[in-house]
């Protein structure tokens, strides 16, 4: 899976370059936030903005990252979410979960 | 010209591999672009088709035995006027639909959307023994 990852403001930002969040790549995807985590970036954000599709297993992944997340008491929040990907989130109630913001700019510091 | 019929019928075989999920979902997606017959949202059809069959093939790779590697799964889509029908073929086991419940979605559960994604956007879904193997049948009236 191709992912970037940059520290910025106190977060750590994964944008996921990739169109699918699938079966094909959840695993991965869900592997390395579990990796990140363990190495002590607990306040994570996932920028979606170039994901245009996502299916059950893409929202199990994200569910991994934002319980672990938890465990660790850190955090975990979502930008830059397509309509139809957004609609997935709100369809399944997931949006009450997640925190979810527009985009990276609205995210706020994490220092 | 009134009166005619459009018929359209897709037959795909890929390996009950996940590699090949955008490849079928693709293939929804265009399917669905030209579907003329259809009069609602053809975007938001093209997406949810995408997405029924992607849970259609993720859920005949998963029942397939570990040793069916190189097995294949057959996936067909039929429209005929206002009728969409789909059937997706795999070798595996099978398991049985109506035992499968509602999700809970107030509960953080990382699995069990897939079933609930195929009943939200097709009007009857099923799943029987079929050709050596299992058939998952999904049906939408388009209009």
């Amino acid at each position: 899976m191709n992912i970037s990852t940059e520290n910025r403001n106190g977060r750590t930002i994964l944008s996921l370059k990739e169109e699918r969040l699938d079966a094909h790549n959840s695993g991965e995807l869900k592997d390395y936030i579990l990796k990140l985590l363990e190495d002590g970036h607990t306040r994570l954000v996932i920028d979606l903005s170039g994901v245009r599709f996502i299916d059950s297993s893409g929202l199990g992944a994200l569910l991994s990252g934002y319980k672990n997340a938890s465990l660790r008491s850190g955090s975990f929040l979502l930008a830059g979410l397509q309509p139809r990907v957004q609609s997935m989130f709100e369809l399944t109630r997931l949006h009450r979960v997640f925190d979810i913001y527009p985009s990276l700019r609205e995210v706020p510091d994490g220092n | 010209m009134g009166g005619e019929t459009d018929i359209i019928n897709v037959e795909i075989v890929v390996p009950n591999q996940t590699r090949y999920l955008s490849l079928i979902g693709n293939i929804a997606e265009q399917v669905a672009k030209a579907l003329d017959v259809y009069t609602g949202d053809r975007d938001a059809l093209a997406y949810h088709l995408n997405l029924v069959l992607t849970e259609a093939m993720v859920n005949a790779i998963q029942h397939a035995s570990p040793s069916d590697a190189n097995k294949t799964v057959r996936v067909c889509m039929q429209i005929c006027d206002k009728d969409l029908r789909i059937f997706v073929y795999d070798h595996g086991q099978g398991f049985d639909l109506n035992a499968v419940p509602p999700p809970n979605l107030d509960a953080l559960n990382e699995r069990g959307r897939g079933i609930f994604f195929m009943r939200t956007f097709m009007d009857w879904v099923s799943y029987r023994k079929a050709d050596n193997g299992n058939v998952l049948e999904m049906y939408k009236k388009l209009a």
